[in-house]
């Protein structure tokens, strides 16, 4: 143990952070004096939740971004990386968690694209044989000349790779890169991974999932909320000291709420979805959410959580399984009829939820719009929608309280109230909320906690979708846990503790109990 | 004897072509390179314009072909301007360059109009074809250099696009300009200067009619060539080995519309060159098509460097 301590340290530092801070206008703190140094020759992961700031360190990194304070030591010496173009001549490379290629051009095309010692005549057919021996050398198997659209994601992960190995990065940084794989393929980045490593060169790996870290990682730095919380032997730290830390130990305010009665509203059996990519999304889920009761989805971006908004809802197909609203079967039915038959839909992304060039008082309209009060047949009634709108901009206190203003110039956080004020005004019985608070600050999460609270003692079952685990901790009666689209924990309390929250963690990162 | 109307329409397909086919290859550059410019129009008629006026001056149709393909160049900056740099509506934009274009050379031309270039540039000469056998004679009794020197552009432009290390760039920040800045390219340059080039093109083309087609002034010369071009981009798939096909296709729709009006409507025939675009854009739009096919993957989309994600 000792002696592997002593190894890592008499390593050389490929790359040192030196109090790195970056703020985003108006006061986020992405970055909080981060300094730590990764060795040259390992394979260092950086952990953290969702909004822990380990992608913004790393765009840093790569010159995407420049740090407000503190400096970025490279082999020793303090280096300013103001473009990925300078990070590039330094030997970093990055693969971005969405990948920057070019679909329609081949595998070599998107290899050379840019790069100055690439010849004028023919750029991309005379880098073919250095693409094979370079994929053959790190176990990357692909076809120079396959065009990027026929490709998987874990191919393409793959040219990424070769991109950067092709200008002879030394320092590779990967941001979530087994988030798109198959487990086979996260098995076959790892063997490229430990190539990298035996030929000396260095990796950065983001990720939230902690068996990973223990499977690949020599170091390991846990990041919460912009600061490092530790930098360890991956070899000395057990996965239930990463889930502590990475979550965090912040008291968990415990809100008294009873379930008013056992009556289910929202049922899904076995359901089953397709995601974007072609690629099973949500597997076999069973839920149910009952009267006045909240219940909070836990997760890591991307296990399945927007699909399952998106199949209650009605905006994504259900392949397999039924869907019950009280008695009701809804599934697979039109987004609109299901929205009227009492289902109320805070969207994660709020360009869905509102139209930005509209006023507030149409995006206040626009589910109630063609029916009465506001529509007699054809026409709209402008003066009750106007006093309609009056009304709502008064009780979910929208500031600026204008209801002729486009919705876009209004503030993130006030934006958010005009959709749930919209949503919530309709009584429903059900309101799925995804990530409402993503993004706002302290007195507009608070807000949107009340009313949120408000709709569930009004008899409302909520679904509450959240990557802050905090915020789960604080308004759910149930909190399910979900991991590459299936259900993997479910758990009912009154009080949560911190014996609970660690659990979650974990199991968040895909660890079995 | 049909062989002699075979090619005898050829030949003049080859002669009305050549500017649809100069300012479609300007187009497929710019497009390409993911803007949409459809000021090809009004290039083509400041090209034409400054083309007839330098000839006319310096008696030097060489020198005219020259001022054409300058003007259009510089008139196409406007355009770069606004949809690069100012990052504006593309489409509106370009509209605006085809009014500013056709109004600036109307109301400069109207002290010009009908008048006659006394040296334009002459077809091959009858000693120089007599070289060739008798059916190449035939196709090329009305061409001259500049039409055998756009089916060169051509073929040079296609080996740009697709074999040299700038064609891949060019290619690339009209797929997806992000990665490529990601990548240290220069968006901005880069898409200046395919739309100069375009511009350039769009001139020589206007600048062909003016010196050597129809040597002599006459506002509207153009005929609304500029629109074809662009359809002939789509026609074309974005390829220039493609581009001839189009363009002579629609030169010989154009004579055999004025060869046939004994036989048919000449209505008929004149829509005939129109609705090839339209077949055109109906396979185009199929998305499985349209992933082999290259419709730039950014075309009309103004890039601008994000903020975080």
């Amino acid at each position: 143990m000792l002696e592997e301590k002593n190894r890592w340290e008499e390593k050389p530092v490929e790359v040192a952070f030196n109090s790195i801070t970056k703020r985003f206008p108006p006061d986020i703190l992405a970055n909080n004096q981060v300094s730590f140094e990764v060795k040259k020759g390992t394979v260092h992961a950086l952990l953290g939740e969702n909004g822990a700031g380990k992608t913004t360190l790393m765009n840093i990194l790569y010159g995407l971004l420049l740090p407000d304070e503190g400096e970025i030591i490279i082999r020793g010496k303090p280096t300013k990386i103001s473009s990925p173009r300078e990070a590039i001549n330094l030997g970093i490379g990055m693969v971005h968690q969405h990948f920057k290629l070019i679909p329609t051009h081949t595998v070599s095309e998107n290899i050379v694209l840019g790069l100055t010692s690439t010849p004028f005549f023919f750029p991309a057919e005379k880098a073919e044989f250095e693409i094979k021996s370079l994929s053959e050398k790190y176990g990357l198997k692909i076809d120079p000349r396959a065009r990027v659209w026929q490709l998987s994601a874990g191919e393409k992960q793959k040219v990424e790779i070769l991109k950067a190995l092709y200008r002879r990065a030394n320092i590779l940084i990967l941001d979530e890169p087994t988030s798109v794989l198959t487990p086979q393929e996260a098995e076959e980045l790892f063997a490229t991974l430990r190539a990298m490593k035996e030929e000396g060169k260095t990796c950065i790996f983001i990720t939230h999932k902690l068996n990973e870290v223990k499977e690949i990682a020599d170091v390991v730095t846990v990041m919460r909320k912009g600061k490092v919380v530790s930098t360890t032997l991956s070899s000395q730290v057990s996965l239930e000291e990463l889930a502590r830390m990475t979550v965090g130990k912040e008291v968990i305010s415990v809100v008294p709420r009873k379930i008013t009665s056992d009556k289910t509203i929202l049922q899904l059996q076995e359901v089953s979805a397709m995601g974007d990519r072609d690629f099973p999304a949500l597997l076999n889920i069973s839920l149910t959410v009952r009267k006045g009761e909240i219940v909070g989805v836990a997760g890591i971006a991307g296990n399945g959580q927007k699909e399952l908004a998106e199949v209650i809802v009605g905006l994504r197909p259900v392949t397999k399984g039924h869907i019950f609203l009280e008695d009701r079967e809804i599934t697979n039915l039109l987004p609109r009829d299901i929205a009227s038959s009492g289902v109320a839909y805070i969207p994660e992304d709020r360009h869905l939820g509102l139209v930005g060039e509209m006023s507030v008082a149409e995006n206040l309209l626009l589910r109630g719009y063609s029916q009465p009060p506001f529509s007699q047949g054809f026409w709209v009634d402008w003066e009750k929608a106007e006093a309609y709108s009056e009304k709502l901009i008064s009780n979910y206190q929208i500031s600026p309280p204008l209801s002729d203003i486009p919705v876009r110039i209004l503030s993130g956080g006030n934006r958010q109230r005009v959709v749930i004020a919209r949503e919530l005004e309709r009584k429903p019985k059900l309101v799925i909320a995804s990530n409402p608070t993503a993004g706002l600050d302290v007195s507009g999460v608070e807000a949107i906690h009340k009313l949120l609270i408000k709709a569930q003692e009004e008899g409302a079952g909520i679904l509450l979708i959240s990557g802050d685990l905090d915020e789960l901790l604080k308004l759910s009666n149930r909190i399910v846990i979900m991991f590459r689209g299936e259900i993997v924990g479910e758990k009912e309390k009154e009080h949560w503790t911190e014996e609970d929250r660690r659990e979650i963690g974990l199991r968040m990162g895909g660890v079995k109990r | 004897m049909i062989l002699e109307l075979i090619l005898g329409t050829l030949n003049r397909a080859l002669a009305y072509g050549t500017p649809l086919l100069l300012a479609t290859l300007g187009e497929i550059c710019v497009e390409r390179a993911g803007v949409l410019n459809l000021g090809v129009e009004g290039m083509m008629m400041l090209g034409a314009f400054s083309s007839f006026v330098v000839a006319y001056v310096t008696s030097n149709p060489w020198l005219g072909i020259l001022g054409g393909a300058i003007a259009g160049g510089l008139f196409s900056l406007i355009h770069a301007f606004s949809s690069i740099t100012l990052r504006a509506n593309q489409t509106v934009s370009g509209l605006a360059l085809t009014m500013l274009g056709t109004g600036i050379a109307e109301t400069l031309g109207r002290n010009w109009e009908g008048k006659v270039l006394s040296s334009p540039i002459k077809p091959f000469s009858e000693d120089f074809l007599s070289l060739f056998p008798p059916g190449v004679r035939t196709l090329f009794r009305d061409s001259n250099l500049l039409v055998v020197g756009s089916i060169i552009l051509a073929l040079v432009l296609w080996f740009f696009l697709f074999k040299t290390k700038p064609g891949l760039s060019l290619r690339s920040c009209g797929e997806n300009p992000a990665a490529c800045d990601a990548l240290g390219i220069n968006v901005w340059k880069v898409r200046y200067m395919a739309v100069f080039g375009g511009g350039v093109m769009a001139g020589l083309g206007g600048a062909y009619i003016a010196v050597a087609y129809r040597p002599a002034w006459s506002s509207g010369m153009t005929q609304g060539m500029g629109w074809l071009a662009v359809a002939l981009t789509i026609f074309s798939f974005w390829n220039p080995l493609y581009a001839p096909l189009g363009a002579y296709l629609f030169g010989a729709l154009f004579h055999l519309a004025f060869r046939l009006q004994v036989f048919v409507a000449p209505e008929i025939l004149n829509s005939l060159p129109y609705l090839f675009p339209v077949v055109a854009l109906v396979f185009v739009s199929r998305l499985a098509f349209r992933k082999k096919i290259g419709v730039p993957g950014s075309l009309g989309k103004p890039y601008e460097r994000g903020e975080w994600e």
